[in-house]
């Protein structure tokens, strides 16, 4: 198998990213097992369940990484519209039976179509800006159709409804417009328009959803619901101090005051028993990720491949910089997965598939 | 696309930004989290030990449940519970043999509850005892510091000011099952909530439910409360307003007090319900403070199914009353004038078989009219063989037989309404013209409900229009803002001609009217009452067959009595129907109910009159 890849690629692996992206996946393993003790989901252990999901992680993210990344630009425009059609069959469920679900069901496995929808909006908008090019700048008028897909994907995905992600979806976007320059007018413009739709997004929102968002800047406004996680949240967090109760030690956290202890919330687990150095530890690591894929950016031979990379690294940062926010209380509960560490096969894969694209950039660098 | 080294340099500034911004967003991160570990980790790390900080639900009441006249049926009281939060008990000898002394409760059962998981939260309050009395609340406030753990909470209860009057239709309230918690999670709903589980309670279960509020408390370490953090005061839920009238449903509830049976009062002109009742019934009181095992076993076992809202669940052989249907078909298609006479020797026969007309000695040369009167089975036998059974069931169902009439009540049955193809399909055989001459007069396989019946007389009684049957006029909040009105909803319209209605009108007024009109004991003097008599009869065994005296069967044999009418002054005011199960003959067993029900509403000073002869009838016509 390894005579049919170039032997350059391998010597060119990025090591350092793999190593890195180990770490957060042990430290977030050993987590989960502590946070989840004694828990199963149909049966199997949820730590065995997320190693699982890692493992395949690991053997996706190798498979992404050495097909050549240009054959993904061939075909992005064929993908992300690909990627939005189990979106489509979701929406035509939800019409049917009436029911809220972010899930297909296929056997065991179920799969949020909303995530890889992520990873092919940067490989849509890589493949955009990097065949028109603008040296002095995106106008708006050249932005037209970039936006038009994001908003049809976001809004598919606010259908369901997951609003955290189809934020996610513009926050890609608007970090890749950066990127990429856009002009200070047409930035301002954008920037206005979307504060125009705000009352637009707020309406088509969900009672709890609006809830959440209202007891963020409020608390007492529903001490039982999210006012409530909020809280708790910070009593779980302060009470780590600076170095934590040990492993296994977090009884605030298993004692089932966090909401979503092992999925959105899963950081509280990690903050009592580590205290602020363990989280130091924990920012330092995914603040590596960080800086080692804008390097990759920067380093990529192509334009599409320095866009791609960049849209991985701001789809990560936005990720974690929003799950981290919301269970520290700085932003509103909006139901995001910290990457490496929330439990769930679809945020992990998808994760994956973008470390994997990064390698796959970084290894190409000296190849044409 | 390769980067040309001006791009690169483009893009080289725009890294640098973005490295500041990623490490100014991490400096910030980190500072929070300093603030909250550093700074005030002490403070977090005694709350987080005894969990210091309670969350106490303050249960929202549920909103009234009034009639069209502001009487309220349903309301709420004060009502306290006692429960204890384990966490904060270190010696369970030392709380317990109070408790069951105090609570006069066995001391095994208390620990059972206590000791039980059941996937309790950590330091959320068990529940030992709902609804204490004052005297016991007493005791336990006094004996509060030997009680660490315990807390004492008030819980609007649901109270009926009219004990089961209407239980059928305002339904009861029950703990929220797993089904449903799973549904309805989103909305708020709590393991041990109470919920809606029949009748309006059930339907306008978002109305009725306020929103809880709720305490954060700060407590010592044996979960005494020490000062309260925050609060936010529950939000009541809202007032339905009923259709029904509270006298009218009270006088049709106590005629029907001893019977088994139905009866439905309806305004024909907008398909308002006046009254609706089932019997025998029960006390919606006993699920309040959530039902024990005896009595819900009592419920189950008691005959005639009194959680059973027969008005619209219970299915029963129209009987006679039915040919009202057959006579409309008839006219309409032209298989029948008025004035065609048929001969009833007292029996007809089909092939090898003889079909007996209940008067045994014939009616002898009769038209539509006297038919209709006297109720004449051989009449209507020729009629429906000459029809044939898809075209009754064309009618029948234009008159909202065979489905349900559509009122929100939950659990409505369709009743059936048979045609040759239903029969093909159910049982793989041929219709035969037998079966057709028995379903003209409303035997064999049909079967209605007391609603269906109700609202096929308005639609005679109306010209024709079936309206949905409307229980709920309007939800108001508190205040008494209107949030929501129901107006009177058009089902459909029967497509029977004006001439037709008039005749049949005219027959129905001679079944009360005439002296030998079936109905005669729906007389009412000075009120004009048009009516139709019905006895379905009910399969018997063999040997209760040839009894001749009804009342020597048992009383499962008895045959059912219908009586559906309409009455009016200037324009029909009042329509219903009266379903006595095994209560004999219609003549003599539900329509004399039925004229009590008329004469409640018709009294002349009666204010449930005058509003509809004045303004509800302009607005229901608008709609």
């Amino acid at each position: 198998m390894l005579n049919l890849i170039d032997r350059r690629l391998i010597d060119h692996l990025d090591w350092s990213l793999i190593l890195l992206v180990s770490s957060l996946m042990t430290i977030g393993l050993l987590n989960l097992y502590s946070t989840t003790l004694g828990e199963t989901l149909n049966g199997v252990p949820i730590y065995l369940r997320q190693a699982i999901w890692f493992s395949l992680g690991f053997l996706v993210m190798f498979l992404v990484a050495f097909v050549d990344y240009r054959h993904y630009q061939t075909f992005a425009y064929v993908i992300f519209p690909a990627s939005l059609v189990p979106l489509l069959i979701l929406l035509a469920y939800h019409l049917m039976t009436g029911g809220v679900h972010r899930w297909i069901r296929i056997g065991p496995i179920s799969f949020q179509p909303s995530e890889p929808v992520k990873i092919s909006l940067v490989l849509a908008l890589s493949r955009f800006f990097s065949k028109n090019v603008k040296a002095d700048g995106y106008l708006l008028r050249d932005l037209i159709i970039p936006f038009f897909g994001t908003a049809v994907a976001a809004a598919l995905i606010l259908l369901q409804p997951d609003l955290g992600t189809a934020m996610v979806l513009f926050l890609i976007l608007f970090s890749i417009l950066f990127f990429v320059k856009i002009r200070l007018k047409s930035f301002l413009f954008l920037t206005l328009s979307g504060l125009a739709t705000l009352p637009l997004v707020w309406n088509s929102l969900k009672g709890y959803q609006k809830d959440r968002i209202l007891a963020f800047f409020d608390p007492g406004l529903d001490p039982l619901g999210s006012g409530y996680h909020i809280q708790q949240a910070k009593i779980a967090i302060g009470s780590g101090g600076l170095t934590g109760k040990g492993f296994l030690g977090g009884a605030y956290t298993k004692l089932g005051f966090i909401p979503a202890r092992h999925t959105d919330f899963v950081l509280c687990n990690l903050a009592e028993e580590w205290g602020f150095v363990g989280l130091v530890v924990l920012l330092v690591l995914f603040l590596l990720v960080l800086l080692l894929g804008l390097q990759i950016s920067l380093r990529s031979k192509d334009r599409f491949g320095a866009i791609t990379a960049f849209g991985v690294v701001a789809m990560i940062f936005w990720h974690t910089f929003t799950n981290v926010g919301m269970v520290l209380g700085m932003m509103p509960v909006v139901g995001i997965p910290l990457p490496f560490l929330s439990y769930g096969g679809s945020s992990t894969i998808t994760v994956m598939v973008g470390i994997g694209l990064l390698l796959n950039i970084s290894m190409r660098r000296y190849v044409f | 696309m390769k980067l040309s080294s001006s791009h690169s340099d483009d893009l080289k500034v725009r890294y640098r930004y973005f490295v500041i911004a990623i490490s100014v967003f991490f400096i910030f991160i980190l500072s929070r989290i300093w603030y909250l570990q550093i700074v005030r980790g002490d403070e977090f790390l005694q709350l987080a030990k005894n969990n210091r900080i309670r969350i106490r639900r303050v249960p929202a009441s549920r909103g009234m449940i009034l009639d069209r006249n502001g009487n309220i049926l349903v309301d709420n009281r004060p009502s306290f519970q006692v429960s204890l939060v384990p966490e904060d008990i270190d010696d369970l000898n030392q709380v317990l043999p109070e408790m069951s002394r105090i609570l006069h409760m066995d001391q095994k059962e208390l620990r059972l509850r206590i000791t039980r998981h059941n996937g309790r939260q950590p330091f959320y309050p068990v529940l030992i005892k709902s609804d204490i009395s004052r005297e016991q609340l007493a005791f336990l406030e006094t004996h509060k510091m030997d009680l660490p753990g315990m807390v004492v909470d008030v819980i609007p209860r649901r109270s009926y000011s009219y004990n089961s009057l209407a239980s059928h239709l305002v339904g009861y309230l029950g703990e929220i099952d797993q089904t449903e918690l799973n549904e309805m999670k989103s909305s708020g709903y709590r393991q041990g909530d109470f919920i809606g589980k029949t009748g309006v309670e059930k339907q306008w279960e978002s109305s009725l439910r306020g929103v809880d509020g709720g305490r954060q408390i700060e407590v010592d370490s044996v979960g005494r409360e020490v000062r309260i953090l925050s609060s936010v005061p529950p939000r009541p839920g809202n007032n339905v307003v009923l259709t029904i009238d509270l006298e009218v449903q009270k006088a049709v509830e106590d005629l029907l007090v001893g019977k088994i049976g139905a009866a439905v009062a309806i305004d024909p002109m907008s398909g308002r319900i006046l009254a609706m009742a089932s019997s025998p019934s029960f006390n919606p009181d006993l699920f309040a403070s959530g039902i024990c095992r005896e009595d819900w076993i009592t419920l189950l076992n008691t005959p005639f199914h009194p959680l059973q809202n027969k008005a619209i669940q219970g299915q029963y052989p129209p009987g006679s009353v039915f040919k009202i249907i057959t006579a409309a078909a008839a006219l309409e298609e032209g298989l029948l004038t008025p004035d065609e006479t048929l001969e009833c020797p007292g029996f007809f026969t089909l092939g090898r078989k003889t079909y007996r007309c209940w008067k045994k000695g014939g009616h002898g040369t009769v038209n539509l009219r006297r038919a209709l009167v006297e109720s004449c089975d051989v009449f209507f036998y020729q009629v429906a063989l000459r029809l044939g059974i898809d075209t009754i069931a064309k009618y029948a169902r234009q008159f909202g037989f065979g489905k349900p009439t559509g009122i929100r009540l939950g659990g409505e049955k369709p009743g059936l309404m048979p045609t040759t193809v239903w029969k093909q399909r159910k049982y793989h055989e041929a219709w035969y013209d037998g079966e057709t001459l028995v379903s003209g007069i409303g035997q064999g396989a049909i079967l209605v409900t007391p609603i269906q019946m109700a609202n096929m007389i308005s639609a005679i009684a109306n010209g024709g229009i079936l309206y949905r049957p409307q229980l709920v006029q309007r939800v108001e909040d508190v205040n008494g803002n209107v949030i929501e009105q129901y107006p009177s909803t058009v089902m459909s319209r029967v497509s029977v001609s004006k001439k037709t209605l008039q005749i049949i009108r005219q027959a129905l007024r001679g079944v009360v009217e005439d002296p030998r009109g079936t109905g005669k004991a729906a007389r009412i003097e000075g009120v004009p009452v048009f009516g139709k008599t019905g006895t379905a009869q009910v399969v018997k065994l063999e040997t209760f067959e040839e009894m001749e005296n009804e009342q020597d069967l048992p009383i499962r044999y008895r045959d059912h009595a219908w009586f559906v009418a309409y009455a009016c002054r200037q324009n029909p005011s009042i329509a219903v129907a009266v379903l006595i199960q095994h209560g004999g003959h219609g003549a003599s067993a539900a329509a004399p109910v039925a004229r009590r029900i008329i004469e409640a509403v018709l009294h002349q000073d009666h204010p449930l009159h005058k509003r509809i002869a004045l303004g509800e009838r302009s607005s229901a016509e608008s709609n």
